[in-house]
């Protein structure tokens, strides 16, 4: 399963941004997920609540999602448009020739700690 | 709680995996190993391919296997039949293999010594492997013909990541509606650098163009 894989490397992380901070306790992590990055919130929550309680940093702590825009560019005339809209062909000029600029982000944004 | 920290990370979750991915592909440089990610849908083919190319390479190069399956071991049984040394990996329900379990697989492949091709067989899908840096020196793909030409660009981030594309089963290609340059120009679209080569892995037709870019490539990383 994706979001578990993903899960392991966020505690992974945290743990180590933990240790160079001298962070005891964790008690929200937020996470920037761009909107086609192909991991499902409601799962990624429920995987973060299993796999969090296993760890003594993260026990308890909460996962917070923040989403971001996909946008795609097209080569055909070099318009930018949104990506969940219109998919992969240009909704200006009906060209193919696209690539995703930003959506398929997976980022720790930050941690909060006491 | 009034001494709440907030401590700015901005990094992507996959950055720690590519850091170890890197330093161990560093390390293998150094041992002279060339290390071979390859990648598909379950059933494409992988197996059959790397038997093929077993055939073709085993008598110039020591070559070893990592099989990983979620569960069973037929597919290392399959290629230790072949006559090629070959480990299982589990993944313990994991849809795909990180650096680490890359590392710790490559230790037992390793262990004995001699071998200069190491190949691993990730686990059969297109999204998640792609994510993950194994630390493999190159990346290769099979899309098989039944699975559809449009496959680049459903999941055009395995076929960013790869080197080289190898179109398999291209025998029945008759009995789908599976248009080979159609094929090329959305890989291409997605991926202008990577390499197509059309095989059957069934009858070993292509697999002699597949072998030749893998030797040179492994030549490459040997200077
Ligand atoms: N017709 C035809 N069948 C093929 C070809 N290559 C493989 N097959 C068949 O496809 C099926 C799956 O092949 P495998 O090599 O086991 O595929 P795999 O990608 O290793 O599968 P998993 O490890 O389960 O993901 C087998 O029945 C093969 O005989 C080919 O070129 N042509
Ligand atoms: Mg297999
Ligand atoms: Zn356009």
């Amino acid at each position: 399963m994706h979001e578990l894989g993903i899960v392991f490397h966020i505690i992974r992380s945290v743990e180590k941004v933990a240790v160079e901070n001298g962070l005891e306790k964790v008690s929200a992590v937020v996470l920037e997920l761009g909107e086609v990055s192909g991991v499902v919130p409601d799962y990624l929550a429920d995987c973060w609540r299993w796999a969090a309680a296993k760890s003594e940093l993260a026990s308890g702590s909460e996962l917070r999602i923040e989403t971001l825009p996909a946008v795609t560019r097209c080569g055909g005339c070099g318009a930018d448009y949104p990506t969940v809209a219109h998919g992969r062909t240009c909704p200006r000029c009906g060209s193919g020739d696209t690539w995703l600029l930003t959506g398929n982000e997976v980022n720790i944004k930050e941690i909060e700690a006491y | 709680m009034d001494h709440v920290r907030i401590i700015e990370v901005k990094q992507s979750v996959f950055a720690d995996n590519d850091k170890r991915a890197a330093q161990l592909r560093q390390e293998l440089k150094g041992r002279g190993v060339f290390l071979l990610n390859l990648m598909s849908s379950p059933g494409s083919g992988k197996t059959t391919t790397l038997r093929r190319t077993a055939e073709l390479l085993k008598d110039e190069l020591k070559i070893g296997v990592m099989e990983a399956d979620i569960d069973s071991d037929v597919d290392a049984r399959a290629m230790a039949e072949a006559g090629v040394k070959s480990i299982q990996l589990h993944t313990g329900g994991m849809c795909h293999l990180d650096a680490d379990m890359t590392r710790q697989g490559l230790d037992e492949l390793l262990a004995e010594g001699g071998v200069e091709l190491a190949i691993l067989e990730n686990v059969g899908n297109l999204v998640c492997p792609a994510e993950f840096d194994t630390g493999a020196v190159k990346n290769a793909a099979i899309l098989s013909v039944p699975e559809g030409d449009d496959k680049p660009l459903k999941y055009p981030l395995m076929f960013q990541v790869c080197d080289v594309v190898l179109i398999n089963k291209m025998d029945v290609a008759p009995y789908f509606d599976f248009d080979l340059e159609k094929c090329r120009e959305y890989i291409r679209m997605r991926n202008p650098n990577a390499k197509v080569i059309p095989i059957c892995a069934k009858t070993g037709e292509g697999v002699e163009e597949w072998a030749g870019w893998l030797r040179e490539q492994i030549r490459a990383w040997k200077v």
